[in-house]
């Protein structure tokens, strides 16, 4: 495949690409999702006439207006109540969190009144709800800003729980997350929102959608699996391509769904390498890799494994402030290429 | 008489500038100035309280003085955090206090140090009146291990004793507040707490909670809604369906105070806490104030209001420009000294500036201390687990 031409818009062999951040991914599928189905709309602090605090639900509101795109006030517990109350009712909101760290306010609501209901009341209430929101370590943001919450919400039945990394990803996941009958929590993250990536004709056309629950593989190798999701996996492929030019072949894994984890996909990886290692921006302690890590041991590829698989995480602190801390408490690029030297041992 | 002490105080203050010493500007200071004055203050509004503060406020020149120092030292230092911020050696979150100033001075000259206060993210001038230097304020935006939290904290985790930061979860700050005024309470020290909130917060869950068990259990807690008329973007008219926020405690006794004015906040806080004092309970203020800059760096702040609004508040209710005109017009000082503190002002926070860009980044090894207070050192798992670091309490 030849380097992309540093354009905006190339055409190569008839098919039109488009360089599309991240955050315009998001607004268009947000945007196109509520054109097709009535019943989608959109809540959240400064979503409506700010345009979004962070710009992603930019021109919504002026083209929707009052009734699809609703500003409210800070108040998280209530207003993601009410998002809950309105999709057991035969709406299908998508309530945003202005970052996942404020959820922690309202994870009440999440967890016993949207994940647990479809259960609880035997197939007869669903809820049809999308939570969404930057997640994780931002830049200088400090500890009460910067977490990731991909492990907690993980962790519980009833809710599926997503975090794209692309462009495509984001526009993707989002569509089928919201065509999704059941709650969905969507991870975006703050750092990627600027990222451009190239979008294919066919991932721009209205009905593209990337199954929830499927990991893709970003880069093949050979040598070694790289599991990460949301913006480790730039990360991934940064280190990859350091490597690449001392023979080293990582095949890098996207996981896009955090849960259901495609543990297949992983496995079927590891059949080939014989190598793992995790990468994640979150605490290590329950966490992403640890999963991984557990199903590995208790499935059929723990017997491929030719050295202990391995887990890159964030630092077990809460985030520092300083700039010099900040960069030292979440995995850089030389962290990810030292444990995968040293699962392989060279 | 007055006029030669006049000429000897130009001569005698113009060599002390070539001397470039600092000296107190000559024999014409104690004798010529009114040593106090009463002022006028706005009628505060009241509910389920038997009387407002008194509508006359007296103000001695020291304190006069002393509050402009630290009302102009809180505004020059917002505005110098304003252009670090821009020149990126101030990151990630920045909200600043300027246009605010009367309502963290009149706080504090309405209680003592030993009392206690916690407010949310827009904490700089909280910092500073209660005890911070602007030094160890600035310092800890650059992220320096200078910082008044070492580096660790940034702009929205500062503390100081009594002061309970700085914190960035909307509203949080609230049962907290409540908290610390169980304790004083609890221990007896005739102590209580100032417990700060905004517009957008007010209209928490966990506020009401809180307003609840404090009535019921007689919390010596003065709660105070900074009402600056917009949460983030959103004015008070798009998030609260009742504005008149000192009325929201319901049954705890409130008041509605002009924050623009110092000395109308130093006397609805001193009413307030007399209140908390005498054991009836707590009481809420809400100061009617007004921020410059936006909600925060990120934020210009211009397009849910207009500029002409902004423009208008800070000419006619500017809180600095009042506590001048208010001296100046009651021969309290003169033009020159007010002049020399902000001379004064302006050199500290260069210097604090200064200091705040030189000092170093904290050290690598201080990077996971400070997990648990009184524990034995712990080891720490770093990005992968080859990396073991330290942990010192």
């Amino acid at each position: 495949m030849t380097a992309p031409v540093p354009c905006d818009i190339c055409i190569i062999n008839s098919i039109l690409l488009l360089q599309v951040t991240v955050r315009d991914a998001l607004n268009q599928a947000m945007d196109e999702e509520l054109e097709r189905d009535e019943r989608v709309f959109l809540l959240g602090e400064e979503v409506a006439q700010y345009d979004g605090a962070y710009k992603v639900s930019r021109g919504l509101w002026k083209k929707y207006g009052d009734k699809r795109i609703i500003d409210t006030p800070i108040t998280e517990m209530g207003f993601a109540g009410i998002a809950v109350g309105a999709a057991m009712a035969g709406l299908r909101p998508i309530c945003e969190f202005m970052t996942f760290n404020f959820s922690m306010q309202a994870i009440d609501q999440v967890i016993n009144s949207a994940a647990k209901t479809y259960y609880m009341s035997a197939g007869l209430q669903s809820v049809p709800i999308v939570f969404r929101g930057p997640n994780g370590a931002s830049a200088g943001v400090a500890a009460q800003h910067s977490q990731c919450f991909a492990a907690w919400y993980g962790h519980c039945p009833g809710l599926k729980v997503v975090s794209p990394w692309s462009a495509e990803d984001a526009r993707g996941l989002l569509k089928s997350a919201i065509r999704d009958d059941n709650p969905v929590v969507f991870l975006e993250n703050e750092l990627m929102y600027g990222v451009p990536f190239e979008m294919s004709e066919e991932v721009q056309s209205k009905d593209f959608l990337i199954p929830i629950g499927k990991a893709k593989i970003e880069r093949q190798g050979t040598h070694i699996t790289l599991v990460s999701h949301s913006r480790m996996v730039s990360l991934c492929l940064d280190a990859a391509a350091v490597l690449a030019k001392e023979g080293i072949e990582c095949e890098v894994i996207n996981m896009r769904t955090i849960r259901p984890l495609d543990a297949e996909a992983i496995e079927t990886s590891i059949m080939k390498t014989n190598h793992l290692v995790t990468v994640e921006g979150g605490w290590p302690q329950f966490g992403i890799g640890a999963e991984i890590l557990a199903r590995i041991m208790e499935g059929p590829a723990f017997n491929y494994l030719d050295s202990p698989a391995v887990r890159v995480t964030g630092v077990d602190i809460p985030m520092p402030y300083a700039k010099i801390l900040e960069d030292n408490s979440v995995p850089q690029i030389k962290d990810i290429i030292f444990s995968i030297k040293k699962t392989l041992n060279v | 008489m007055r006029k030669m002490l006049t000429i000897i105080s130009n001569v005698l203050r113009g060599s002390a500038s070539r001397n470039g010493a600092r000296v107190v500007v000559s024999a014409r200071t104690y004798a010529d100035f009114t040593p106090q004055a009463s002022f006028d203050i706005k009628k505060c509004d009241v509910h389920k309280l038997e009387e407002g503060p008194p509508l006359q406020a007296v103000l001695t020149r020291e304190e006069g003085l002393q509050y402009y120092r630290t009302m102009q030292t809180i505004r020059r230092m917002e505005l110098k955090a304003d252009q670090l911020y821009k020149q990126k050696i101030i990151r990630g979150f920045c909200h600043l206090y300027d246009g605010q100033e009367a309502c963290a001075v009149g706080i504090e000259a309405g209680i003592n140090l030993s009392d206690h206060l916690i407010t949310a993210y827009r904490a700089h001038g909280y910092t500073l009146t209660r005890g911070g230097t602007v030094r160890e304020i600035m310092a800890e935006l650059t992220g320096r291990r200078g910082g008044i939290a070492k580096g660790k904290g940034g702009s929205m985790h500062m503390y100081t004793k009594h002061f309970y930061g700085g914190n960035g979860i909307v509203g949080a700050q609230v049962p907290l507040g409540a908290g610390v005024a169980l304790a004083c309470k609890y221990l007896g020290k005739n102590e209580l707490c100032v417990c700060l909130y905004g517009d957008g917060a007010a209209n928490q869950g966990q506020i009401f909670e809180t307003y609840n068990m404090a009535s019921l259990w007689k919390l010596p807690c003065i709660f105070i809604c900074e009402n600056n008329k917009y949460g983030m973007g959103t004015s008070v008219e798009r998030a609260a369906a009742s504005t008149d926020y000192y009325k929201r405690g319901d049954f705890i006794p409130g008041l509605r105070v002009d924050g623009m004015d110092v000395l109308c906040v130093r006397e609805a806080t001193k009413l307030a806490a007399e209140h908390c004092r005498s054991g009836k309970g707590p009481i809420l203020m809400e100061l009617q104030t007004y921020r410059y800059h936006g909600h925060s760096m990120s934020d210009p702040g211009i397009s849910y209001r207009t500029r002409d609004e902004i423009q208008e508040v800070r000419s006619k209710s500017d809180p600095i420009s009042m506590l001048k005109d208010r001296m100046l017009s009651n021969n309290m000082a003169s033009v020159e000294e007010l002049k020399e503190i902000d001379v004064e002002v302006r050199k500290e926070i260069e210097d604090a500036a200064q200091f705040a860009t030189t000092d170093p980044e904290p050290p690598l090894d201080d990077l996971c201390n400070h997990i648990f207070y009184n524990d034995p050192p712990m080891e720490v798992r770093g990005t992968n687990p080859w990396t073991k670091l330290k942990s010192i309490s």
